[in-house]
């Protein structure tokens, strides 16, 4: 007790632990029906940590090389103690990520949470995804097997045929005109460095703006409570909120467990640039609706390059999507309309039909 | 790179293909099931990916994005926008010589 009490007045002579204390003590989160929403972006962090753990073990065998990339994580899945494991957990994790963040973006979309003054915090939040869908993308060449091989053929491609700078974006992205060793390289650095450094970034802010304004409530909510000239029911953040997102995470770890324990995840084949495409090729699921999408498209639209135009919409829809907070004009004034809502339905259907579709034709 | 054997002509039965190193780049190769030699260049001209030869249909396949060729290199379905560029296709003795059509 007293050695206890004796270190934590050496740290607090050294640092000022009052503004943070005194933020915990006043840090509270509002109580509604849809309050457990507010697991999903905590669920996603957690999935990140996982991310990190388990990428730093596999970086110890792992090697960027074409020559030895394929056989080292072969070697990590049969000779390293627990290696499959570790792989498969890291492969589980990253879709339970995506899944969880897709999830965690469409709640806060439909809750409208990001109206004023939340807009950066949106922003900052579909950056992440990018840089997040960017990870998977990168990850999944890694093991230089023959389904990631044309799976990042096929996604250069799709990036090599921007207007203007697709031919200067695909030599960046391979370190060349083909997908080689050199692209393996490439990808394992934005894997391991260049991505990491862009995400800290964007999410130091994306946390610093929640802190700063706190959780937004469904404008329904607000609107209730409002006419009804009441306070909203909190919640203290500290220990309250926090040990129940414990519990969000320990149910979450549970499932990771589950699926990386009982369906470790493939290795697949080794790579060869010199053969065809396998039938039943397809990227990860949360490219599926994409590569779908352009699967349908033909050659040519009404005179217009059917795979620019796909490209196009994609960047349209995205670029729609970052700044939506600033064209949802009504929610911004605690208006209802029913046109963002029916958008975000629309975006819902299309990527769940146009997944299902990829998946099973 | 304007010139390569592709393969014996031991080694192909026919109606059926094989992939061959044109340079850097992969070529499909192809012996029809009324015995000419056919080859192409293997990427997809949408999205790059590199085509088969599949000897039940007797058409050419983009495992990626299903586009389709006949055996002249024309698109039959799917989203690809143009032909599969052809190559020019010599046999001398048991050795089938590839080389860049002059036609291109």
């Amino acid at each position: 007790m007293e050695t206890s009490g004796g270190l934590r007045r050496w740290f607090e002579e050294r640092f000022d632990f009052a503004p943070l204390r005194e933020f915990l003590e006043h840090k509270v989160v509002p109580v509604h029906s849809a309050t457990p929403l507010y697991y999903l972006g905590g669920i996603t962090l957690f999935l990140f940590f996982i991310q990190v753990c388990t990428g730093l073990l596999l970086l110890l065998y792992y090697r960027p090389t074409p020559d030895e990339a394929f056989e080292s994580v072969k070697y990590i899945m049969t000779r390293v103690p627990f290696g499959w494991l570790i792989r498969s957990i890291h492969s589980w994790s990253a879709n339970l990520m995506v899944f969880t963040a897709f999830l965690h973006m469409f709640s806060t979309y439909f809750l409208r949470a990001y109206r004023k003054p939340r807009e950066l915090t949106w922003m900052t939040g579909v950056v992440l995804l990018g840089l997040l869908l960017c990870f998977g993308f990168s990850g999944y060449l890694l093991p230089w097997n023959t389904l990631a091989f044309f799976a990042t053929k096929v996604g250069t491609e799709v990036a090599g045929s921007m207007p203007g700078i697709g031919h200067y974006l695909l030599l960046v992205l391979r370190g060349g005109e083909e997908v080689t060793g050199a692209t393996l390289t490439r990808f394992f650095a934005f894997h391991v460095a260049i991505l990491p450094a862009g995400l800290m970034l964007f999410l130091g802010l994306h946390l610093l703006l929640i802190q700063q304004f706190g959780m937004s409530m469904p404008l329904k909510v607000e609107r209730e409570l409002e006419q009804r000239g009441e306070k909203p029911r909190v919640l203290r953040f500290f220990p309250n909120f926090f040990l129940r997102e414990l519990m969000a995470w320990y149910a979450g770890l549970a499932v990771l467990g589950v699926l990386a324990a009982l369906y470790p995840w493939d290795l697949g084949t080794r790579a060869d640039p010199f053969a065809s495409a396998p039938a039943g090729i397809r990227p990860e699921w949360y490219f599926l609706a994409e590569f779908q999408t352009l699967k349908m498209i033909p050659g040519s639209v009404l005179g217009l390059n059917g795979e620019l135009l796909g490209v196009f919409a994609f960047s349209a829809a995205g670029l729609f999507w970052f700044v939506v907070p600033l064209l949802d004009r009504p929610s911004r004034e605690s208006r209802y309309s029913i046109v963002f809502p029916a958008i975000g339905v629309f975006a819902v259907a299309y990527l769940v039909s146009f997944s299902i579709l990829g998946y099973v034709k | 790179m304007t010139a390569v054997t592709a393969a014996k002509v031991s080694d192909l039965k026919l109606n059926s293909g094989r992939i061959f190193k044109f340079g850097s780049r992969p070529g499909l190769l192809v012996r029809t099931s009324g015995g000419t030699w056919k080859a192409f260049l293997a990427a997809c001209p949408h999205l790059n990916c590199t085509v088969q030869y599949r000897s039940e249909t007797q058409q050419i396949w983009c495992a990626c994005h299903n586009g389709t060729f006949d055996l002249n290199g024309q698109v039959i379905s799917g989203p690809p926008p143009k032909p599969l560029e052809e190559f020019e296709v010599n046999v001398r003795g048991d050795e089938v010589i590839v080389s860049r059509s002059r036609r291109a």
